[in-house]
C-alpha cells in the first residue's frame, strides 16, 4: 500500500473511533442538564438518582473520548503535515479556540461535577452539569467550523508563500456550511443518546430489575427520540442536503447515485451502483422525487456525473452511496420506531409491550452506525479534495514519514483501541448492571470501589 | 507579534509541564512511596479532580503553537512521528490508568492499572525531557524544512541524529528526574503522617539527582550547541534566569527540612520554568534549528501563520486564558486543602 492509503486509512480509523464517544457526550450532557433541572423543579430525589447514573456512564464514556481524541489533535501534524502546513493559517485557529474555549471549560467542570456534588450543593451542582453541557456542545462546534472549511473554504487567502492564511475571522466562524453542519450533527448525537437510554430502560423492564428507572429513562428516551428523529430529517437533513446540491454538486451525484444528467430525477431508494458500467442495477426509485427534494420543483434538472470531468469523481463511489443511504434509511427506521413507541406510551402500554421492548433495547447500536455513516458520507463525498476545491488529498499527507512507519502506528492504534473498546463495554455493563436503584440505596450499599460515591438527599 | 506569541505559546507549554509535572511526578512515585491501598488512593485523590484539566494545557499549547507556527507544527510533528505516537499512547495508557483502577474491587485488577500509571507516567516524563533535548539540539531540516527523525541511530550528536542520542537521553533523565521531585512536592502538600514523610524523603534524596544533572545537561548544552549563549550575551537580563535556577535548586533542601511542602513545591515549580524560560530565551528566535543548515532553520518568521491571523488570535486568546485561569483558580481552591478517604467522592 502507498503512503497516500495508509494515511487516509489512519486517520479514518482513530477518527471514526473517536467519535464513537463524542456522540454520547454530547447527546447525553443535556439530558443530564434536564434531569437535573426536573430534581430542583419538582423536588424529586429520583431525578437525581437518575442524573447521577448517567453521570457515572457520562465520566466512564467522557474518559474514552479524551484519550482518543488527543491522538486527533496531533495527526493533522504527524499524518497530514503539508495539509497542516496549507491551512494552518486558517483551521488551526477554530482548533486552537476548541482547546483554549471549549476543552478547558469542559474538563475543569467536569471535575466539579463528578466529585463536587455535595460540597457545591443542588443550585451550583446544576451550574457545573450546565457547564460541562456547554463545553462539550462548544467544542462540537470548533470541531465543526474546522471540518466546514474543509468542506466549503471561506474567509481566507492565499499568501505570497502560497499557503492560506485567514482573512475574515468572522466569515470563518459563520461559515453557512457550518451552520446546517452543526444542527444536523449535534442532533444526531442527541438521538444516539435518546436511544441509548430507551435501552437501559427497556433492558431494566424486561429483566424486571430497577423498574421504576427503567420507566423514567424508557420515557425520556422515547420522547426525546421522536422530536429528535423527526427534525433530523426535516429540516436538518433536508437543508444539508440541498446545501450539498448547491456547494458539491457532484458529491450529490455521487452519494444519490446519478449517473446521467437528468430533468425530473428521480430518487433512488436502493439499487447497486455499477461504475464501470456508469449504471445502477436493481433499482427501486421514486420518480422526480430528486428533483423536488433538491430543488423544490418536480421538473427541475439534476446533474449527474456525466456533467463532472472524471478526475473530480469522488473516489469511492460505491461506498459513499451506501453510506448516504444506509444513513438515511437508518434515519427513517428511527422515525417509525419512535413513532410507535411514543404511540404506545401515550396509550400507556408501552411497559407492558415485551415485543416493544425488544426492539428499543436492541436498536442502540443503530444511531451509532447512522453517525459513522453520515461522517463517512460528509468525507468522502469531499474527495478527491482534502479542501475542497483548493487541496487534493494525494497532495496533503506527510512527506516524509513512509508507508512502512504509518502502517505501524496505524496497527498499533487498531491494538490498542481493541483493548480499550473491551475495558469500555466492561465497565459500561457494569454500570448498568448496578443501576440506579443502587445509587439510592445510600453509602452502605456501595462497594469501596465504586468510584464516584453518590449521596442520599441533601 | 511573532515575538509576543513566541512568548505566549511558550507560556503554554510551561503551564502543561508545571501543572501535568506534578500528576506524572506522581505516577513516577507512585510505587515507591504509597505502601498500602489507603495511601494509593490518597494519591490518586490528590491528582484526581485536576488531571485532565492539566492534560488539556498540552492540547491547547499545542493548539497555540499550531495557530501561531503553522510549519513547525507540520514539519516537527512528521518528523517525530514514531517518539510523538509512542507519546500518545503513553497518555492513553496513562489516563486510563488513573482512572479505571478504582473502577474495580480487585487486588489484581488494582496491581495492574498502578504498574501502568506509574510505567507511563515514567516513561512520558522521559519522551517529554528529550523532546526538548532535540528542539535545542536541532534536527535534520531539508529544504522544504521537513525531515524524520529515527528513533536512534548510534546515539552520537552528529549531522543526523536519532530522537535519542546520549545528549537527549540526558535531558529525559534530567525531566524524569525533576518531575518525580516536582511530583513528591505535591504529595508532600497534599497529605498527612507517613505518606507525607516518605514523600519529603523522596523529593530529598531525588534533589541530589536533580543538581548532578543539571549540572552536566548545562555542560553538555553548551558543548552541542554553544549558540545558546548569544542571547545571554546580547541581553544582560537574560542571566537571570540561571540566577533563579540557582535559587529555586537551593530553595528546595531549605523548605524540605522545615517541612514546608508547599514552599518546596513552589521552588520545584520555579525551577522548571526558569529551565524552560531559559531554553526558550536561548532559542529565541529560532524554533527548530537545522543542523544540516543553519539556513534551513525555522525561525519564528518564516513558520508564522500571517499578522491579521495572529492579531485576531491574540484577542480571542486573552478572553480564553482570562477564562481557563479563572477556572483552574476555582478548581484547585475548591479541591484544596489535605486529601483525606473520608469525603465520600472520590477514587
Ligand atoms: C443519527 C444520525 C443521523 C441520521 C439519522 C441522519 N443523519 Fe445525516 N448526517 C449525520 C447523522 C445522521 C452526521 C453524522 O451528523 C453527518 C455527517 C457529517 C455531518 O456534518 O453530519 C450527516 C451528514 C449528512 C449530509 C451531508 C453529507 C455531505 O456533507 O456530503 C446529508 C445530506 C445528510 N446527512 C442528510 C440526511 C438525511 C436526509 C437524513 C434522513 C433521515 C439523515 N441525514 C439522517
Ligand atoms: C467524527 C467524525 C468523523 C468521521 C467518522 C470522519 C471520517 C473520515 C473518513 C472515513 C476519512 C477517510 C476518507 C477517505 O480516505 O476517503 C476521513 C478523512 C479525513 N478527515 Fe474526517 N471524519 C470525521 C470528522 C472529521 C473532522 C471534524 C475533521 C476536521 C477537523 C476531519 C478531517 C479529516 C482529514 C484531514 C482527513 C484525511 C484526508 C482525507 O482523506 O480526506 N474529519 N475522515
Ligand atoms: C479531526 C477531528 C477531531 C479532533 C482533532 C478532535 C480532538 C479532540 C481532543 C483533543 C479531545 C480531548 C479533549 C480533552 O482532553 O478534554 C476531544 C474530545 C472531544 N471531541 Fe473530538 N476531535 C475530533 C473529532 C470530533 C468530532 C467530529 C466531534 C463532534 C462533533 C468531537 C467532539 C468532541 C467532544 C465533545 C469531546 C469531549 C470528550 C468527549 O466528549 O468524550 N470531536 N476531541
Amino acid at each position: 500500500m502507498d503512503a497516500e492509503v495508509i494515511h487516509r486509512l489512519h486517520f479514518a480509523f482513530t477518527v471514526t473511533y473517536h467519535y464513537l464517544f463524542p456522540q454520547l457526550t454530547m447527546g447525553l450532557a443535556p439530558l443530564i442538564v434536564i434531569f437535573k433541572s426536573l430534581a430542583l423543579w419538582r423536588g424529586d430525589e429520583r431525578y437525581n438518582h437518575a442524573a447521577r447514573f448517567w453521570m457515572r456512564i457520562f465520566a466512564i464514556n467522557f474518559l474514552f473520548g479524551v484519550i482518543t481524541g488527543i491522538p486527533m489533535e496531533f495527526q493533522f501534524g504527524t499524518n497530514w503535515a503539508k495539509f497542516a502546513h496549507y491551512s494552518g493559517g486558517v483551521i488551526a485557529t477554530t482548533l486552537a479556540m476548541e482547546g483554549v474555549f471549549a476543552f478547558f471549560l469542559e474538563s475543569s467542570f467536569l471535575g466539579l461535577f463528578l466529585f463536587g456534588e455535595r460540597r457545591l450543593g443542588p443550585r451550583w451542582h446544576w451550574v457545573a452539569a450546565f457547564m460541562v453541557f456547554l463545553g462539550s456542545w462548544l467544542s462540537g462546534y470548533f470541531i465543526i467550523v474546522t471540518n466546514a472549511w474543509m468542506q466549503h473554504p471561506v474567509g481566507y487567502e492565499i499568501g505570497p508563500d502560497g499557503v492560506a492564511r485567514l482573512k475574515s475571522f468572522w466569515a470563518l466562524l459563520t461559515n453557512p456550511w457550518a451552520f446546517w453542519q452543526y444542527l444536523h450533527n449535534m442532533n444526531g448525537a442527541v438521538i444516539t443518546a435518546a436511544f441509548v437510554m430507551a435501552a437501559v430502560g427497556a433492558f431494566y423492564l424486561l429483566a424486571r430489575k430497577q423498574e421504576e428507572y427503567g420507566r423514567l429513562f424508557l420515557k425520556a428516551g422515547v420522547v426525546t427520540a421522536l422530536v429528535c428523529s423527526m427534525l433530523q430529517l426535516y429540516p436538518l437533513g433536508d437543508a444539508q442536503g440541498r446545501m450539498v446540491a448547491r456547494h458539491q454538486p457532484v458529491t450529490l451525484a455521487a452519494m444519490e447515485g446519478v449517473f446521467r444528467t437528468e430533468a425530473g430525477a428521480p430518487i433512488v431508494i436502493i439499487g447497486q451502483p455499477d461504475v464501470e458500467k456508469q449504471r445502477l442495477d436493481n433499482p427501486i426509485t421514486v420518480p422526480k422525487m430528486l428533483s423536488f427534494l433538491t430543488y423544490r420543483r418536480w421538473e427541475a434538472e439534476v446533474k449527474g456525473l456525466d456533467a463532472f470531468p472524471r478526475d473530480q469523481w469522488p473516489d469511492n463511489i460505491p461506498l459513499l452511496y451506501y453510506s448516504y443511504h444506509i444513513m438515511v434509511g437508518l434515519g427513517t427506521i428511527f422515525i417509525a420506531i419512535a413513532v410507535v413507541a411514543a404511540f404506545l406510551l401515550w396509550r400507556r402500554r408501552l411497559y407492558e409491550a415485551r415485543w416493544m421492548l425488544w426492539i428499543l433495547m436492541l436498536s442502540f447500536p443503530f444511531p451509532y452506525i447512522a453517525n459513522t455513516a453520515g461522517w463517512m458520507t460528509a468525507e468522502l463525498g469531499r474527495q478527491p479534495w482534502l479542501v475542497y476545491g483548493l487541496m487534493r488529498t494525494s497532495e496533503g499527507y506527510s512527506p516524509t514519514v513512509s508507508a512502512g512507519n504509518g502502517m505501524f502506528t496505524l496497527i498499533g492504534f487498531m491494538g490498542m483501541y481493541m483493548a480499550l473498546g473491551i475495558l469500555f463495554l466492561f465497565l459500561i455493563w457494569r454500570e448498568i448492571e448496578h443501576g440506579p436503584k443502587f445509587l439510592s440505596e445510600g453509602p452502605s450499599a456501595i462497594p469501596p470501589s465504586a468510584k464516584i460515591l453518590p449521596e442520599t438527599g441533601d | 507579534m511573532e515575538t509576543l506569541w513566541f512568548i505566549l505559546v511558550a507560556l503554554m507549554l510551561i503551564a502543561y509541564v508545571v501543572l501535568d509535572g506534578f500528576d506524572l511526578g506522581a505516577g513516577i512515585i507512585h510505587l515507591l512511596v504509597a505502601k498500602d491501598e489507603t495511601e494509593r488512593r490518597l494519591i490518586l485523590r490528590s491528582i484526581g479532580p485536576v488531571w485532565d484539566g492539566n492534560e488539556v494545557w498540552l492540547i491547547a499549547a499545542g493548539g497555540a503553537l499550531y495557530f501561531a507556527f503553522p510549519l513547525l507544527y507540520a514539519s516537527s510533528f512528521s518528523g517525530f512521528y514514531l517518539p510523538l505516537m509512542i507519546v500518545l499512547w503513553l497518555l492513553m495508557l496513562r489516563g486510563i490508568g488513573i482512572e479505571l483502577r478504582s473502577h474495580v474491587d480487585s487486588p489484581l485488577w488494582r496491581e495492574f492499572f498502578d504498574f501502568v500509571f506509574s510505567a507511563s507516567s515514567l516513561l512520558l516524563a522521559v519522551f517529554f525531557g528529550a523532546a526538548i533535548g532535540n528542539v535545542v539540539r536541532g534536527v535534520p531540516l531539508d529544504e522544504r524544512g521537513f525531515f524524520f527523525a529515527p528513533l536512534w541511530t548510534d546515539f552520537r550528536v552528529g549531522p543526523q541524529p536519532g530522537i535519542l542520542d546520549w545528549y537527549t537521553v540526558l535531558t529525559g533523565l534530567l525531566a524524569f528526574a525533576t518531575l518525580a521531585v516536582h511530583g513528591a512536592h505535591w504529595i508532600a502538600y497534599k497529605t498527612e503522617g507517613p505518606l507525607n514523610e516518605r514523600a519529603r524523603r523522596a523529593a530529598a534524596r531525588g534533589w541530589y539527582l536533580i543538581v548532578a544533572l543539571t549540572i552536566l545537561s548545562l555542560v553538555a548544552t553548551l558543548n552541542v550547541r554553544p549558540q545558546v549563549l548569544d542571547n545571554f550575551r546580547a541581553h544582560w537580563w537574560g542571566w537571570l534566569i540561571p540566577l533563579a535556577v540557582a535559587a529555586s535548586l537551593a530553595a528546595m533542601p531549605l523548605f524540605q527540612r522545615r517541612r514546608r511542602d508547599l514552599a518546596a513545591f513552589l521552588a520545584s515549580t520555579l525551577y522548571i520554568t526558569a529551565m524552560l524560560g531559559g531554553a526558550a530565551f536561548a532559542m529565541y528566535p529560532y524554533l527548530l534549528p537545522a543542523t544540516t543548515d543553519p539556513a534551513r532553520s525555522l525561525t519564528i518568521f518564516n513558520a508564522q501563520s500571517g499578522p491579521y491571523s495572529l492579531r485576531v488570535g491574540f484577542i480571542w486568546w486573552l478572553i480564553g486564558m482570562a477564562l481557563a485561569v479563572g477556572y483552574f483558580v476555582f478548581l484547585y481552591r475548591f479541591f484544596r486543602g489535605k486529601v483525606s478517604l473520608e469525603e465520600r467522592e472520590g477514587y
